[in-house]
């Protein structure tokens, strides 16, 4: 996004002349007032009507907070878990024990890297079959201790590889949604940026499916429909609207269950703002569900997937 | 003999020659072969015994007794909740898929006997969208786990998808959920549940439910794996074995219990059913 350059820009003026203001003791206070304003009104311009294929590069921005920064903020003593116990430990895929308040808590998130070095370690966010089976123990454990699980779901997709493949990947993210339809613990899902496709669900079986407003989710990448349905791979735009892939959207139609609040520009402009915004929702969501017995539990989880999907009654057809 | 009673379905031959000789060109050996001999033959090459593409009702004629197969398909279609166009509308789409199979969506359950024992069997049709499960496959997914809850029997999914149905998005997506969620429901009840994979079981459809079998058996000639090659292609660069998601590859890996040729399928399903199911 060019003119969000242009906003880096005069954010970091305004910032050099509050310096000035408090260091050399020059009265900017007027012009300060007035480049903010500014800034106001083109972040307003920018990003009040994103439309859906700049959300799809929001959802992706270099600077976006990734699993583990909300997690630092969010949660208390993070103790992280690793390894499937078979074959390895998948960095793209974080998971542990936390404190929601002083709730105990089995946390997961898909883990993007930020540097290359960090990238390559975390194969960018895309979660191999270490990752799925490891996320299966760890929802096993919170199972066994009554602990709620909170999954944060931020993948392009699940990792596209021969080693994948030779893992059984889609055996592995099978095997995830039936350990978490029969989970007998509260389980609430939030995609905090991509939402990439079974790569995702495979975490995002929930009694409650929340997404930041600036995520997004969605069954097939923009530009992997653009090159299957329109042959052209720069329709990813055209693409992007056709698959009602943003929070705002899904909440219409009734695919997820809350938007969490972002700050004008993205979670990664206030990251605490955001955090705080997400940790409100979680514990709101969490103590709604903590009234439930574990059978009710599993059994409204139930209810609301049976019952999924928009079909029509085939003998109204003329 | 007639499986279905009341109905006439359309056959339609995906290997269709542009003049429609009687004569077809066997795109895996090269030969030509006398189309009704491909017919008679299971759709097998006389040739060199390359399998072509099953319709749902050709591969159900294969595997059940005769006069068996009560069809217990919804009513249900599609819908268009997305009002989603690309360089055709969804809803335009489902006609033609519809008029060139004679079925409402991609796959057709019913209840039928295999040498004998009840089942009820789902078989998808790869010529419908690409047998891509969207709300309406989903629905039908589970109401036949759910009849064969009902009349106590084993379950039979019989895969030919090429996964998640791209133009109902999300809704889509989520029938992966959906169609777990109900096969655990199969498990508490005791019923077996038989996976059958066959070209090409991948995407969304791999990655949930067929997966799940108490048994997978592959079709010989299956092709079964997440991501396609073309995906895996682009993101990586990576040689990839001349194998890759073959039938052999993925029982090399565990991924199922074992592969079996089509004139034997049949037989393959009354022998397993036998351990689950005594026999009237």
């Amino acid at each position: 996004m060019s003119d969000e350059r242009t906003l880096d820009l005069l954010e970091a003026k305004i910032e050099e002349l509050r310096h000035l203001d408090a260091t050399d003791g020059i009265d900017l206070a007027k012009e300060i007032e007035r480049l903010e304003a500014k800034l106001e009104d083109l972040r307003q311009e920018l990003y009040a009507n994103l439309n859906d294929w700049e959300r799809v590069k929001l959802a992706r921005h270099p600077k976006r907070p990734h699993a583990l920064d909300y997690i630092n903020v969010v949660f208390n003593d993070f103790y992280e878990l690793h390894g499937d116990r078979i074959d390895g430990d998948d960095r793209a895929l974080v998971t542990g024990l936390a404190r929601l308040g002083n709730h105990p808590v089995v946390v997961l998130g898909q883990q993007k890297g930020r540097s290359t070095e960090e990238n390559k370690q975390r194969f960018f966010g895309m979660t191999r079959p270490q990752g799925y089976r490891k996320a299966r123990r760890a929802m096993l454990l919170a199972e066994r201790f009554g602990f709620p699980v909170i999954t944060l779901i931020d993948t392009p997709g699940a990792y596209p590889g021969l080693e994948s493949e030779e893992a059984n990947i889609g055996g592995a993210i099978a095997e995830s949604l039936l350990t978490m339809s029969g989970l007998r613990v509260p389980i609430v899902a939030v995609v905090i940026g991509e939402g990439g496709s079974g790569g995702a669900l495979a975490i995002g079986l929930a009694d409650r499916v929340l997404m930041l407003e600036n995520a997004v989710y969605t069954v097939i990448s923009p530009e992997s429909a653009a090159v299957i349905l329109w042959k052209d791979k720069e329709r990813m735009k055209e693409a992007a609207e056709a698959l009602n892939l943003t929070a705002d959207r899904l909440l219409d139609l009734g695919l997820v269950d809350a938007v969490i609040p972002e700050p004008l520009g993205g979670a990664h402009k206030d990251i605490d703002q955001t955090a705080s915004a997400l940790e409100d929702e979680l514990v709101r969501q969490l103590t709604e569900l903590a009234k439930l017995e574990p059978a009710k539990l599993v059994e409204e989880r139930y209810r609301r997937y049976r019952s999924v999907g928009r079909y029509r009654d085939a003998t109204e057809d003329g | 003999m007639p499986i279905f009673k009341d109905k006439e379905y359309l056959r339609v031959d995906l290997d269709r020659e542009p003049d429609e000789s009687l004569w077809m060109k066997c795109k895996s050996c090269g030969e030509l072969v006398f189309k009704r001999r491909v017919r008679e033959n299971n759709n097998t090459c006389p040739s060199c015994g390359e399998y072509f593409f099953l319709t749902a009702v050709e591969r159900i004629e294969l595997l059940v007794d005769d006069a068996s197969f009560e069809e217990i398909t919804k009513p249900i279609t599609a819908d268009d909740p997305l009002g989603f166009s690309d360089r055709k509308s969804y809803p335009e789409r489902v006609a033609e898929a519809q008029a060139k199979t004679g079925l409402s969506d991609a796959i057709v359950i019913g209840r039928a006997a295999i040498m004998g024992v009840p089942v009820v069997l789902g078989v998808m049709d790869f010529r419908f969208i690409g047998g891509s499960m969207g709300s309406v496959v989903g629905e039908q997914i589970c109401h036949g786990i759910e009849t064969a809850i009902e009349e106590r029997c084993p379950f039979i999914l019989v895969s030919s998808s090429g996964g998640a149905r791209v133009q109902e998005g999300l809704f889509s997506l989520y029938q992966m959920a959906k169609t777990v969620a109900v096969r655990a429901t199969l498990a508490e009840a005791g019923l077996p549940f038989i996976s059958v994979m066959t070209y090409p079981t991948t995407g969304g459809v791999q990655a949930s439910i067929a997966s799940l079998g108490d048994v997978i058996i592959a079709e010989r000639g299956a092709l079964i794996g997440f991501a396609g090659r073309r995906v895996i292609r682009s993101a990586m660069t990576q040689e990839l074995p001349s194998h890759f998601q073959s039938d052999a590859f993925a029982f090399e890996h565990g991924a199922i219990d074992r592969v079996v040729g089509r004139d034997g399928m049949r037989d393959e399903l009354s022998l397993l059913l036998g351990f689950f199911v005594e026999a009237p």
